[in-house]
Parts: structure tokens; sequence; C-alpha cells
């Protein structure tokens, strides 16, 4: 099977993705994909696009060896990539900068975004601040309590932040009210869709603004091991990073493992584990894996980080999952705060609580593999954002 | 014979324009819509729109995403709505149409839904988040049960759009009369009419005007633009204040001249 030759022109990655919204977004959705096509291969666009993701965001991100990391596990090398030296902390950034410069060519005034963990939200409003625009971010109430710092942070950027205070008051519920802004406002507004999820063409744009992380760790991993890895591991919420860092291996004899949130453990039924306890769903936008009970309606999620707390996921994702290119586990919310403790006393870096889960999954299957091979993981995100939540849970007041 | 279409052309024939009320289904209970669908038809309706309440209302305001929520929070399903149907069936032959979301009925089963829709009395079925490009499956379950779909136009909609959205509604054509969501303030200006000639230019099928409809003068104005107009938040609002429906519903309903 062709893995690279999906979506199709509708949007479909197989039977997933496509395209499920209100007849009022179709225009813009068809604008935005004329729009994405042309600017992908503009050389102008292109150029100003890579200055950027060098001057301002800091890429290539290093490819860093973490050798303490692999001697305690003793087993495969782990190298990090280190996306949470990217600017704002996360590889959100290379989404929201992609979409900002895009919604600047195509004349659009304003940017809105919805934000979980608040990683999309900053760089979106990020990104406005860069380009000139109107911006306004919608999070969940919930959200907004265990990610204040972010909050705060956005608003010193000069966005709009407003508060989600309908149904589970996550990010489920800020992408409903994000979608139903653009409805209102799509003449004038683009919606920065900050993962691989929703209707075409967002999941293909997403992975393309993302695929800069693999692109950039393949080139270092050939020039500092002189070899191709073994796996690659990295978590999954929507899936952009994971996606951004896979994409360009997919045709190679690599190994990948994407790990959702586990949270309390499936059968806790407190969880974001789409592909171990979800089923075909159509939600926001597209088809997919989604966490629903038996009458369709979509069932709230768990998990320590928030920017995994999410009732579905991206659609390309299922279609490597049915094509057995691609694994996917999970990691419950004790591993993820334990891997949250290792990374940062064995290495020296405090990782997101969302790329914990993926040291998680790298603390599994390090040990059994010899010592020559080798597993890159993807460090999405910087753990600043989450210090307070852990000393919160730890029962540590600050 | 379709009920949707002949109620259209009955309409027509006599000058009239459809009234066309929305009610959340099992808000504030299954046992109270029972009773609404009767004030309604009382009143005047002439189809009626049951909304079946979603976690997920995307392209609802503020006022039926609560009632969607009350409704939920009755433990009201699809599976329940479709029983509710059977039970109206007893004593009303009005035309009825299911506003849903597309994931109850993706996760019912499209031919369950459909034949179960049918069988129980449902005539046309609304799904504002599944356009004509992902409705081939749905389309053709629809058919074979003789399901009425009924698609959605706006004031964004491009030729080609419109286009495609005509040729697969059946019914009528529901042209939601701003950009944005249920609820919102009405603006009838020249987009909004400049829109709704080019699908009367392309189309025979009747067309409603729908989405922030909230008053007697608004009404009126609407009618006199198309076939048929829904009113849905502004009834609904009434329902969550446990006020009466019936005065306010014959009110909206546009004037016949020959009844
Ligand atoms: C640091 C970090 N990693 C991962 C994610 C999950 O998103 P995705 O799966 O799209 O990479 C988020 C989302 O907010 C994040 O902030």
């Amino acid at each position: 099977m062709k893995l690279k030759k999906a979506p199709d022109n509708k949007g479909h990655f197989g039977i997933y993705g496509g395209r499920f919204v209100p007849e009022t977004l179709m225009p813009a959705l068809i604008e935005l994909e004329k729009a994405y096509k042309k600017y992908m291969k503009d050389s102008g666009f292109l150029q100003e696009l890579g200055l950027l993701q060098k001057n301002y965001i800091g890429r290539p991100t290093p490819l860093y060896f973490a050798q303490k990391l692999t001697e305690h596990l003793g087993g495969a090398k782990i190298y990090l990539k280190r996306e949470d030296l990217c600017h704002t902390g996360a590889h959100k950034i290379n989404n929201a900068i992609g979409q900002a410069l895009l919604a600047k060519k195509m004349g659009k005034k304003r940017i809105i975004a919805e934000t979980g963990a608040g990683q999309h939200g900053v760089a979106t409003a990020t990104g406005a601040a860069l380009a000139g625009l109107e911006c306004e971010i919608y999070m969940g109430t919930e959200d907004m309590r265990r990610q204040s710092l972010n909050v705060f942070r956005m608003r010193l950027l000069g966005a709009k932040v407003t508060e989600v205070s309908i149904g589970s008051k996550t990010l489920k519920d800020a992408i409903n009210e994000a979608l139903r802004d653009w409805t209102t406002n799509v003449r004038t507004t683009h919606y920065v869709l900050g993962t691989v999820f929703g209707p075409h063409p967002f999941p293909a744009m997403v992975r393309d603004f993302q695929s800069v992380i693999g692109k950039e760790a393949k080139q270092q991993i050939l020039k500092a091991a002189k070899k191709l890895p073994d796996c690659l591991i990295a978590c999954v919420g929507g899936g952009s990073n994971s996606i951004g860092l896979f994409y360009a291996f997919l045709d190679d004899n690599v190994r990948m493992i994407g790990v959702e949130a586990g949270g309390h453990g499936i059968d806790s039924g407190e969880h974001a584990a789409r592909f171990a306890g979800g089923s075909l769903g159509v939600f926001q936008g597209c088809k997919s894996y989604l966490l629903q009970n038996d009458d369709g309606n979509v069932l709230g999620t768990h998990s320590v980080s928030a920017g995994l707390d999410y009732a579905s996921v991206g659609p390309e994702h299922c279609f490597f999952r049915d094509a057995k290119r691609v694994e996917y586990t999970f990691a419950t919310d004790e591993e993820a705060l334990r891997s949250f403790a290792l990374l940062s006393e064995t290495e020296g870096i405090i990782p997101a609580l969302e790329s914990a889960h993926a040291i998680s999954e790298a603390v599994k299957v390090a040990p059994a593999m010899p010592k020559d091979s080798i597993i890159i993981v993807n460090l999405s995100g910087r753990g600043d954002k989450d210090v307070q939540e852990v000393a919160r849970i730890k029962g540590i007041e600050l | 014979m379709n009920k949707i279409s002949d109620t259209f052309k009955h309409l027509k024939k006599a000058g009239g324009k459809a009234f066309i009320p929305y009610i959340m289904a099992g808000d504030p209970s299954l046992d109270a819509t029972k009773g609404l669908v009767a004030d309604l038809e009382s009143a005047g309706a002439d189809i009626i729109e049951l909304g079946v309440p979603f976690s997920d209302p995307l392209a609802d305001g503020p006022t039926i995403q609560r009632a969607s929520e009350r409704a939920l929070a009755q433990g009201v399903t699809l599976r329940k709505v479709l029983a509710l149907v059977e039970e109206i069936r007893k004593a009303s032959q009005i035309p009825l149409i299911l506003m849903t979301y597309y994931n109850p009925v993706f996760k019912y089963g499209i031919e369950a839904f459909a034949k179960e829709a049918a069988r129980v009395g449902v005539d046309g079925v609304i799904i504002p988040d599944l356009i004509p490009d992902e409705a081939e499956d749905f389309l053709s379950c629809a058919r074979q049960y003789n399901l009425d779909t009924i698609f959605l136009l706006a004031p964004t909609s491009t030729e080609d759009r419109i286009r495609k959205v005509v040729k697969a509604s059946r019914g009528f054509i529901y042209y939601v009369s701003i950009t944005g969501i249920t609820g919102a303030k009405l603006a009838i200006g020249d987009p909004m009419k400049d829109t709704l000639d080019l699908i009367k230019n392309s189309t025979q099928k009747p067309v409603a005007i729908g989405f922030g409809i909230s008053n007697p003068e608004e009404a009126a104005e609407a009618a006199d633009l198309a076939d048929g107009i829904i009113v849905g938040s502004a009834i609904v609002r009434l329902i969550a204040e446990s006020r009466d429906i019936k005065d306010f519903a014959r009110s909206l309903k546009p004037l016949t001249p020959n009844p």
C-alpha cells in the first residue's frame, strides 16, 4: 500500500478522514485547501517559512543523545528530538507559524484556535503577534485551571482567551466553540487547528507543517550514528508531533510506536486511549476512532496531561494502524509522572507531561533491545507548564 | 407518496408558506415533547422538526446547546426519540423531520437507522454535519426506505456547492439565513438574498429559511422570500422557561390568503 499517497482529493485516508462539517464552512475549507496546495509549492512562501523556522522557532532542533538515561535503562541508545527547545516550548509552533503565515497570505484579519494544554494557544497567539493578526483562543474551564500559566502567557501575547464552560469543559468543547466562531466569522477569520485532526485539509496540512521534525531527525541520526534508528516513539494526542516525526521514516525499515494517554487505566474508563478503548465514529469534522457510548455520544476523557486529553485521534493514524505501519499503545498517568521525574533527574530535562508518555514507552522497550540499537523519542515539549500541576498532584504547595 | 413534498405542494396551490417549528426531543421530557408536538400542530405547524440531543452540537448556539444538555440529562437517545415518534404517530400524521448530528446515526448503523426511522413514521432527516460529498452511503439507505434527506445551504455557498446540494436534497432545501449557528440574529440583507436567488434559479424544489427567525415580523419577512420558514431557538427558549408556546407559534405562522 502506498501510505504516502493519502489522503485522496476529498481528504480520505482509506476509510478515515473526510469532511463532516456544516455546509457554511465548505467554501472556507475549499479555499483553504487551494491556498495550502498553492503555497506549499510556492518558493517565496517556503523560503519565508524556512527563515522563520531557523531564526524565530530555532530550528533545526537538536537530536540529543541521552547517555545517562540510556545507561539507566541498559539497552538501546536513546536519542531525544528536542522539540522542547522550540520557541514557546513545544512542537506546536511549527504548525502555528505555518498557518499564521498562510492566513496572512489568504488575506484573513483574524485567527482563532482551540487549546488544551495551552501550548497550541500560546503558539497561535505568538504566530498572530508575529503576523500582525487579531487572535482569539478558546479553552475549557478545566484546562484553564490546570494550565493557568499558559493562559497568562497568551494574554501577554495580546490574544483574547475565551473560557468554554459547556460540556466537559476541556479540549473537545473548545474545538466546538472554535468551530462555531469560524462558522460565524468565516469570511475574515482563519481557524488554526492545532493537530492532525478535523476536516480536510487540516490533517494533511498540519502533518506537512510538522514533518520538518522527522526530516531533520533523519539527517541528524544518519550523521551521528551513520545509520537509521530502530525505533521511533512519540505521544499521540491528536497526533501531530508523532506524525511529524514518523512521516520521513514511513518507507524505511523502522519500528514506530505512538503512545496514547492511559489515564487511570483502560478498565477504569478514565483515559484517552482511543485505539485501546474506542470505536469508529464521526466527530468534529472527520471519521476516526472515537471514545463514545452506544448511543454515539462522545465520552469524557481523562489524562494527567491536558494535551492528550481528547476523545478522538487523527484519521491518518487510524490508516497507519490498519496498515500495521505504526503500533499504538498507552502509558498511564502514574507511568507518565514517573517518567517526568526520571528524565528530570537523569538528564536535567523536565519534559512536558505529554512527552513523558513517550518516555514511558522508551522505558518499557529499551532494556530488551541490543545496546547498539537506537530509539528516537520525540520530546514534544518542555515541562515548565506542568510544574504547578505536578506539585498539586504531589500535594506540595508552591 | 412523500408527505413533505406533498405538504409543500398543497401549500403552494393555496398560496401559503410552510411553518416548520423545531423543538428538542426530550426537553424537558419525552412526555412533554409529545404534548408540545400536539400544541404546535394545533397552532398551525405544517411540518415539525424534532432535535435529537448530542453531546457536541457544533452547529448550535447556546439555547439549543442547553436544550440538548437537558435532554441528555434525561437519558434521551436517538433510540428513544425513534420510539417517541412511534408514539406520536398514534395520534398525528403531521410530517416529522429528525434533526440529528451524524455520529448517533453512524453509531446506530445507517441502514438500521433508515429502516427504523421509516418504520416508526419519520418523514425526513436533517444532519447538519453531513454534506452531500460524504453522504453517498447514507443517501442510498435513505432512498431505499423513502426517507427524505434535507441538506443545507448558507450565504457563503458558492454556485458549485449550490449545484451539489440542490441535487442531493429531497423534500426541500434548508437555507441557513445567516453565516453562523442556530439562535444568532437574523440579518435579511443582500448577501442572503443573492444566494437565495441563486438557489431558487437552480431548482424547482421548495426552499425553507431557518436559523435566527425569532418573532412574527421576521417570520413574515422570511416567508415572503421562500416556501417555508423554520423557527427553533425562539420556541426552545420559551420551553426552557416553562412557558406556553401555542400563542407564540400561532403568531409565527405565515398567513395564507385562501386557506
Ligand atoms: C507538548 C505537547 N506534546 C504533545 C501534544 C499532543 O498533541 P499532538 O498529538 O498533536 O502532538 C501537545 C498538545 O497540546 C503538547 O502540548
